[in-house]
């Protein structure tokens, strides 16, 4: 017994002492983010953390609610003359930057003219000759040459670049194209920089000079009221160690935790599984429309009748459709313009005989996958598969992300560097409507990798923005996915929802598009 | 011995700048882009060379090399291109992390490794012998990444004593400090208990049969000190020189458990900064590292000569 008591005494004390690691304060909320921060700049950086980085420290003029309908946010009030040519903007009494100085129009002006330049709803804008005028601090007008039916929809967009809020001075102060230095903003939340250590941990304050909205939250639009005091994003760069800490209680939330360890994540009665949000991302196989052999329509139309998206399911999300869901069209399946009309099941002979027609000659397929990503690499591998057993000759070649997405902009043909095809997975919210649709765009220079080129499409996405209902816009969404079944820009694969794993002890999670810490406290 | 010191020294500037050539012409010819990666997703290949040219990344090699080397030189080593933060301030966050882990590391193996080698030398053939070396194989073949998982599973994970993660700065409190290093350098010590302990048990083996090793028991000196003061003192070199080469490694080496155990060191800053072709921050890492293994090595030679008289520079 006294040999007992020698050895595993000191152990226990040790156990004791170690065991009093430091308690959780109440009032701090640790998350995992699904990335880290790369610049601290939304604007600049238009990737989905940073976005979600913008809606912590800054404000919106408008945001879109749990339905995604827009509504309110800085602004009061809006008006818009008769001929819909110009609208008048009062922004919402008290709001004031977290150094106390107060927002007024001119900050608004900066800051939105700053992001039309990186977003395309905002080339659309100025595309239509927006001009932006301070009337007095809370007071100001756009102005436009013909009148546009996405005013709102813009303003209040949820996908990156978002239109956020920055001070005039701080913009100013910023070189052109370059990321702004001050992360002063007018959100919940304000931005510690002191304490920010690049590739590790980001803390937030809670910003004592916001004035939440009087209506409760709902989506990113309503009343963000910080119910913590300090938030803190831990960078975790091992997903496994993340969610031991999340059943440990050292952590609150892990953002878009990967599809293995959703059945670990479940066995712990600490820890609530739930879909980030209902519109996930577009998984899709995006073809380079300028060089052979994509550059011939009929072709790419066979990648896309080879195309099993079920297969893809299977390997990216182990087959289970509440992690993901296979939508025939252009368009996300939460779309308010979702159609399936036209959209050809995979169909192999179909897929050959294509082939044929087009004379395809055996120049390769090569496929860029970015061999460290968990969705990639599978969804590279079954895509070698799927064009293989129709015909064509494929050269997956394994790089990480940081080549791929520097091999994709290079327009040369295949033997001199160039590319076929990429897997990526950019927001849904990108994939919803036409005219703000990333993968239909086909205005050859400025349409995403791959540089589409189609009149039509582009006539057919202008005009979306200026039909007067959704029977019309319905209409135009089912014309554009007619047009772009023959174009083909890009093969749709899954929608894959990002999967939220948190303590069961916290309330007031949002759904929102973006994920966002107001509104959440404990039981 | 000062003119050896200042010779060494001096023998770094070439090694320095080579070093500093190579990697940048290195970085030069990857693949990669740190443009493409800040302008993010929707960007075009329009707005990507906008943020080249911004970001100085258009610029001849010869003329960025010069930029940079100039910077060097004067003892700036330039500025992430991500977080627009000083290199330096970057490295200085990271360095108190590593630091503490790598020595807590070194403490934790030459406290086992060094006894289990010494007595695995004087048993040679015997269980305890065969019971070292066994362990030292599994220390090399057990990846780290595994024992750490383990660890973690066992004590954070089940029995709740130790956080599964992260470092608290020792300002902030010996225990916390503690108990957020202790299983990142129990599993990081595996392999380098193995290797001091075979180093040890090997330089024994041929110490132990020597005759002033057999003149001191004849003495009457019991065994401990025959094994410790006089044998080990003369089987130092080259258990020193492995514990040293050992601390070289585990600057870059610890990577592995930095990621597992989420601690914000050197090795995820510089792992972080290939990922994202943060070019200043790769350079000015690997710059540091390389004058850290240049100075470790230079203080291997230097304790030769404490540890055996006959070595003289």
């Amino acid at each position: 017994m006294k040999w007992k008591s020698r050895v595993f005494g000191p152990v226990l004390a040790a156990g004791l002492v170690f065991s009093l690691s430091p308690a959780l304060a109440e009032t701090v909320l640790r998350v995992k983010p699904s990335g880290d921060v790369k610049v601290l700049d939304p604007t600049i950086a238009a990737d989905s953390i940073a976005r979600n980085f913008g809606y912590m420290i800054y404000d919106t003029l408008f945001a879109v609610d749990e339905s995604l309908t827009v509504q309110p946010q800085m602004v009061e009030s809006w008006s818009t003359s008769e001929d819909g040519k110009l609208w008048t903007f009062t922004l919402r009494e008290g709001l004031a930057f977290s150094d106390g100085a107060p927002v007024t129009s001119a900050d608004v002006i900066a800051s939105l003219e700053r992001w039309a330049k990186a977003d395309a709803m905002g080339q659309a804008l100025s595309a239509r000759g927006a001009v932006w005028t301070q009337v007095d601090d809370r007071t100001f007008t756009l102005g436009l040459d013909r009148p546009w039916g996405l005013v709102l929809e813009a303003l209040g967009k949820p996908g990156a670049p978002v239109p956020f809020i920055l001070p005039a001075r701080v913009i100013a102060a910023a070189a052109a194209d370059q990321p702004v230095t001050d992360q002063t903003g007018s959100g919940p939340f304000v931005f510690v920089k002191e304490a920010w250590i690049p590739g590790s941990k980001l803390v937030f304050t809670k910003n004592p000079n916001y004035v939440p909205r009087a209506e409760p939250a709902s989506g990113l639009a309503g009343g963000k009221v910080a119910k913590v005091d300090r938030v803190e994003w831990l960078i975790l760069p091992d997903q496994q160690t993340a969610l031991d800490a999340l059943k440990q209680g050292e952590l609150d939330i892990a953002e878009d935790i990967p599809t293995d360890l959703i059945p670990l994540a479940q066995m712990s009665p600490d820890v609530v599984i739930s879909n980030q949000d209902e519109i996930g991302v577009a998984q899709q196989m995006r073809l380079n429309s300028l060089v052979p052999p994509f550059d011939n329509p009929k072709v790419r139309q066979a990648a896309l009748l080879a195309t099993n998206p079920q297969d893809y399911l299977d390997a990216m999300a182990s087959g289970d459709d509440s992690l993901a869901k296979i939508c025939r069209s252009f368009y996300v399946c939460s779309s308010p313009v979702y159609t399936e009309a036209g959209f050809p099941a995979p169909d192999l002979e179909q897929a050959k005989a294509l082939l044929q027609e087009a004379g395809y000659d055996g120049t390769p397929v090569v496929i860029l996958n970015a061999a460290e990503n968990a969705q990639i690499n599978p969804a590279s591998l079954v895509a070698e598969q799927q064009l293989e057993a129709v015909g064509f000759t494929v050269d997956v070649q394994a790089m990480d992300w940081a080549t791929v997405v520097t091999r994709r902009t290079s327009k040369e043909p295949v033997s001199n560097g160039g590319w076929s095809i990429f897997i990526s997975g950019p927001g849904g919210l990108d994939f919803m409507v036409p005219n703000s649709h990333l993968g239909l765009r086909s205005n050859c220079e400025g349409a995403w990798f791959g540089w589409p080129c189609d009149a039509t499409i582009e006539t057919l996405r202008e005009a979306y923005g200026e039909a007067p209902d959704l029977t019309a816009r319905q209409q135009i969404a089912e014309e554009v996915q007619a047009k772009a079944l023959e174009t083909v820009p890009y093969v749709p694969l899954i929608v894959q929802y990002q999967i939220r794993a948190a303590r069961s002890d916290l309330q007031g999670i949002l759904a929102t598009p973006a994920p966002v810490y107001w509104n959440i406290g404990r039981e | 011995m000062l003119t050896f010191v200042l010779r060494r020294l001096l023998t770094t500037i070439p090694v320095m700048i080579f070093v500093a050539l190579f990697v940048f012409s290195l970085l030069y010819l990857a693949p990669g882009d740190p443009a493409a990666l800040i302008a993010g997703d929707q960007a075009t290949p329009e707005q990507i060379e906008a943020m080249r040219r911004s970001l100085g990344l258009d610029q001849p090699f010869l003329v960025r090399f010069w930029n940079w080397s100039w910077q060097v030189v004067q003892g700036d080593l330039g500025t992430s291109i991500f977080s627009n933060l000083p290199v330096t301030t970057l490295i200085a966050q990271r360095l108190e992390p590593t630091l503490s882990l790598m020595l807590l590391t070194v403490a934790l193996s030459v406290l086992i490794a060094v006894p289990m080698g010494v007595l695995a030398g004087a048993r040679q053939g015997g269980w305890i012998d065969r019971a070292v070396m066994a362990m030292a194989v599994m220390g090399f073949s057990v990846p780290v990444f595994v024992i750490g998982y383990l660890l973690a599973y066992v004590f954070s994970v089940r029995l709740n004593l130790l956080p599964v993660q992260g470092y608290t700065p020792l300002a902030e409190g010996f225990r916390p400090f503690l108990a957020n290093l202790i299983l990142p350098a129990v599993a990081l010590s595996g392999v380098y208990i193995a290797l001091i302990a075979r180093i040890t048990r090997t330089a024994m083996i041929d110490v132990l049969s020597q005759d002033y090793i057999r003149t001191a028991r004849a003495k009457g000196l019991g065994t401990m000190q025959v094994l410790f003061l006089h044998a080990l003192k003369n089987a130092a070199v080259p258990i020193v020189t492995v514990i040293g080469v050992g601390i070289a490694l585990l600057i870059g080496g610890a990577v592995v458990t930095e990621t597992v155990f989420a601690i914000p060191g050197i090795g995820r800053l510089v792992v972080d900064a290939i990922l994202r072709r943060d070019y200043p921050v790769i350079q000015g890492v690997i710059l540091m590292f390389s004058l850290t293994y240049v100075l470790i090595n230079l203080l291997i030679d230097l304790s030769y000569t404490i540890l055996d008289p006959r070595v003289r520079y």
